[in-house]
């Protein structure tokens, strides 16, 4: 019996040992790129580093904090990103739940809907900036035309974020539909039988049973969408490269960090979009009750 | 009868209205990249004539002048690079993490988790400083290095529910039935793997190509430069002429292969993005 057990535990002490060197490689690579570089950019953002005078390096305690939270730019552009995030991911919502809605109950042409759906998924984000804003832009475009309007849509902050959501929901709500869907087709098809012979109208079952039943599915698909969103960069940076006060906190760090090279308060900006990413999940997870182990990273 | 007219109605029109909203960007590319210079401000959804001019204009001058090409080259080069690397790391932790018992398996996929949520732009910065000095900058390992930190997550979590449905008791039944390991492997276990690799490839392979962030912090010149920051830098035939004809033809020399490939794989790719997104 003793042998037995030894031998037993010598196989799960192999086993062990062969499922760590077989998660080494990943675990290291993805630690490379993260863990290293936010402790790094912790220790720049308590310098004054600043790759146009690199003899000028000195230890600046928290003043790169105090500039980046006491200037305007910042809280302007944590308000765009705010905005953009928060009227993206809404209209995502309701556009990614009818499309789930008509994807699964469809009684024809499923195939069809899945097949585009995953068109805007598959184009690159900048390519898909361009077309949005070549449709827009009052010389080339086909929309002013369309609507009978003279508006220069890039002319103004507003009008401006009106092309940008548009050009991030046309790209992303697709993800949130096939999240949805996946939610929607594990409700057993029986309890909408049920309502329907109590007398519920449609609208009763999607309220009481679906929105209930898909609450999880909605909360994690909710979750990924608005880190995402926070992100926002690569639509602002095509359209408008930030002009017009159109900036996001994304687009200001980029801004300090690789066209004005000054590391230190770069980094403190790269940290604080670090803190609030984290906040952002905190809120979900403690106060939605979000549940992360069913969730998955975002394509 | 009535009734069931009625719903035709209405779900054909919520059909092609989703199928407008996902196809018109892609058609309006179309047309203005076929739009010859002097028609371009027409305002008009349809060419009224058509010219390959902005097309021909990507390629001339071959792979040292065109400003297109290289760009072409390094985005497949380093998306295939980076799928390749990935997949074979994550099919590893995948493995251990569907098939073996270790302790430590719940704070690998937690690590993942968090990886996916983690803020790219927070890493730009450290990222730009250390490939200066260790000569990383502007390369294609430059970029292949941080594309795998964040594509693994997305890697492991398709694999691992994939390989967690593979019913392994069939490795064993062939060798009783006279296989070696080896080949108990490689004709009942790979095959099986196959489709969820193959899933998973796909996916990382999208999202390198999609990357902008990266490509213009960590690249300086048609060396390493992919197709979404070339893009964002491409100018006029002279200064006074907007590049418009050229973005959009090399938009859509970008997009449609891309189109066509993910249409033939749908189901794959369908099943990979909600893998594991609701626990059955």
């Amino acid at each position: 019996m003793a042998a037995h057990a030894q031998k037993a535990s010598s196989r799960t002490r192999s086993e062990r040992k062969l499922a760590w060197m077989l998660c080494a490689p990943a675990v290291l690579a993805m630690l490379l790129v993260t863990a290293y570089p936010i402790a790094y950019a912790i220790i720049l953002s308590l310098q004054n580093v600043d790759l146009r005078f690199p003899d000028e390096n000195s230890f600046a305690g928290l003043s790169n904090y105090v500039t980046v939270l006491t200037s305007d730019l910042w809280w302007t552009d944590m308000f765009n990103t705010v905005f953009i995030m928060v009227v993206t991911v809404s209209i995502e919502l309701v556009l990614g739940m009818a499309i789930a809605l008509v994807m699964h109950r469809a009684i024809f042409g499923r195939g069809i809907v899945r097949t585009s759906v995953l068109i805007p998924y598959g184009i690159i984000t900048v390519v898909a900036a361009f077309a949005w804003q070549f449709a827009f832009a009052p010389e080339t475009g086909f929309v002013n035309d369309l609507i009978g309007g003279e508006t220069d849509w890039f002319g103004g902050r507003f009008t401006s974020f009106v092309v940008i959501i548009l050009a991030e929901v046309w790209k992303t709500t697709p993800f949130m539909a096939l999240l949805l869907l996946a939610g929607l087709v594990t409700i057993d098809g029986q309890l909408y039988e049920a309502a329907r012979v109590d007398g519920a109208s449609a609208w009763q079952r999607f309220t009481r049973i679906t929105l209930p039943l898909m609450k999880p599915a909605i909360l994690v698909a909710l979750l990924f969408r608005t880190l995402d969103a926070f992100r926002v960069f690569d639509s602002i940076f095509i359209m408008t490269r930030g002009a017009l006060d159109t900036e996001s906190v994304s687009i200001l760090g980029y801004n300090q960090l690789i066209s004005r090279l000054n590391l230190g308060l770069g980094s403190a900006v790269s940290v604080l979009i670090f803190v609030c990413v984290f906040l952002i999940a905190l809120v979900f997870v403690r106060g939605f009750g979000a549940k992360l182990e069913e969730g998955r990273p975002g394509g | 009868m009535e009734h069931q007219g009625r719903d035709y109605a209405l779900w054909s029109i919520a059909i092609v209205l989703v199928v407008l909203f996902a196809l018109i960007p892609v058609l309006w590319l179309i047309s203005i990249s076929l739009k010859p210079p002097d028609e371009l401000t027409d305002q008009s959804f349809i060419p009224q004539s058509v010219s390959f001019d902005n097309y021909k204009s990507l390629f001339e001058g071959g792979i040292d002048d065109s400003p297109f090409i290289k760009p072409l080259i390094n985005s497949i080069a380093i998306a295939l690079i980076t799928t390749v690397i990935a997949i074979v790391l994550a099919s590893f932790c995948a493995y251990a993490i569907a098939r073996l018992e270790f302790p430590g398996k719940r704070l690998i996929l937690a690590g993942a988790l968090a990886i996916a949520m983690f803020p790219p732009i927070s890493t730009v910065g450290p990222l730009f400083d250390m490939w200066r000095a260790l000569g990383l900058y502007d390369t294609y390992l430059g970029l292949i290095i941080p594309y795998l930190t964040f594509s693994l997550p997305l890697a492991i979590y398709v694999l691992v529910a994939f390989f967690r449905e593979i019913p392994w008791e069939l490795e064993q039944a062939a060798q009783v039935d006279g296989a070696t390991p080896f080949q108990a492997f490689t004709k009942v276990i790979v095959p099986l793997a196959a489709p969820g690799v193959f899933t998973a490839a796909i996916l990382v392979f999208i999202f390198c190509w999609n990357d902008f962030l990266f490509a213009i912090s960590l690249t300086s010149s048609d060396a390493s430069r992919t197709v979404p920051a070339a893009l964002a830098f491409f100018t006029g035939e002279s200064s006074f002429t907007a590049p418009t004809g050229s973005i959009a033809a090399a938009a859509v020399v970008v997009t449609v292969p891309i189109i066509v490939f993910v249409l033939f794989f749908q189901r794959r790719i369908v099943a990979g993005l909600t893998a594991g997104a609701v626990k059955g």
